[in-house]
C-alpha cells in the first residue's frame, strides 16, 4: 500500500488474481458498464453462462494494463483466464461459446455453468 | 496513424512466408480489421498458439497502432 506499485508487483497482483478465482476477465470497464465493446461481449458470454467470476477494470490501472499483456504474451484486452490459464481474447472465447467448448471446458474444470455442454 | 492492409499482409508474410492471408477493413477507417490467416505454421498448435504467432509477426502493433484486428487462423486443409 505503501510503495508505489512496481511492474513487477502489477504481474504479483495478477498472478495472485488469476490463483484466487476460478474464473477472471482482464476487461477495459466493469462487468456492469464495459467500456469497449469487445469486453462488453465477453462479460455478455459470461453472464450468459451464469459464470461468477472477476472483473478487473485495466482502465483503472495503468500497470496492470500493461502487466497483464506482458503476463499472456498477448497484446490486446479483454483477456479471459481459468483456474489461472490463459484462455483466450475476444475471437477466440467468441469461437469457443458459439461451439460450446467454453462451457465444456468450465465444467471439465469444475466451473459450474447454467447451459450444459453439447453432447458429443 | 492507421497501418494499410497491404502492410499487415506484407508482415505476417515476411513472418509466414506461405500463409494465405485475407484482409477485410471492417469499418473502412484503416484501423479495425479482419484477417484471415492460413499457413502449416499452426498445426497443432493450440488457438492462442496460432495468434501469438501473427500477433508477432506483426511485431507490437496490434493493440498499439493496430486497435482491432479480428483473428482467424487455420492450417490449410489436408486434401
Amino acid at each position: 500500500m505503501n510503495a508505489p506499485a512496481q511492474t513487477s508487483s502489477a504481474i504479483d497482483r495478477i498472478k495472485q488474481d488469476v490463483a484466487e478465482n476460478d474464473v477472471v476477465l482482464f476487461m477495459k470497464g466493469t462487468p456492469n458498464a464495459p467500456q469497449c465493446g469487445f469486453s462488453g461481449q465477453l462479460a455478455k458470454i459470461l453472464s450468459y453462462l451464469e459464470v461468477p467470476y472477476k472483473g478487473v477494470n485495466v482502465l483503472a490501472d495503468p500497470e496492470i494494463r500493461d502487466g497483464v499483456k506482458q503476463f499472456a504474451n498477448w497484446p490486446t484486452i479483454p483477456q479471459l483466464y481459468v483456474k489461472g490459464e490463459f484462455v483466450g481474447g475476444c475471437d477466440i472465447v467468441t469461437e469457443m461459446f458459439q461451439s460450446g467448448e467454453l462451457a465444456s471446458h468450465l465444467e471439465s474444470v469444475g466451473v459450474s455453468v447454467k447451459t450444459p455442454p453439447k453432447q458429443g | 496513424m492507421p497501418m494499410q492492409a497491404s502492410e499487415i499482409e506484407k508482415m505476417i508474410k515476411a513472418a509466414l512466408p506461405d500463409a494465405e492471408v485475407f484482409i477485410t477493413d471492417l469499418a473502412g477507417d484503416g484501423d479495425h480489421y479482419r484477417a484471415q490467416v492460413i499457413s502449416e505454421a499452426f498445426r497443432g498448435k493450440s488457438r492462442v498458439a496460432q495468434h501469438q504467432l501473427v500477433y508477432s509477426a506483426l511485431g507490437g502493433n496490434v493493440g498499439g497502432v493496430l486497435h482491432a484486428l479480428a483473428l482467424e487462423t487455420a492450417p490449410p486443409e489436408t486434401a
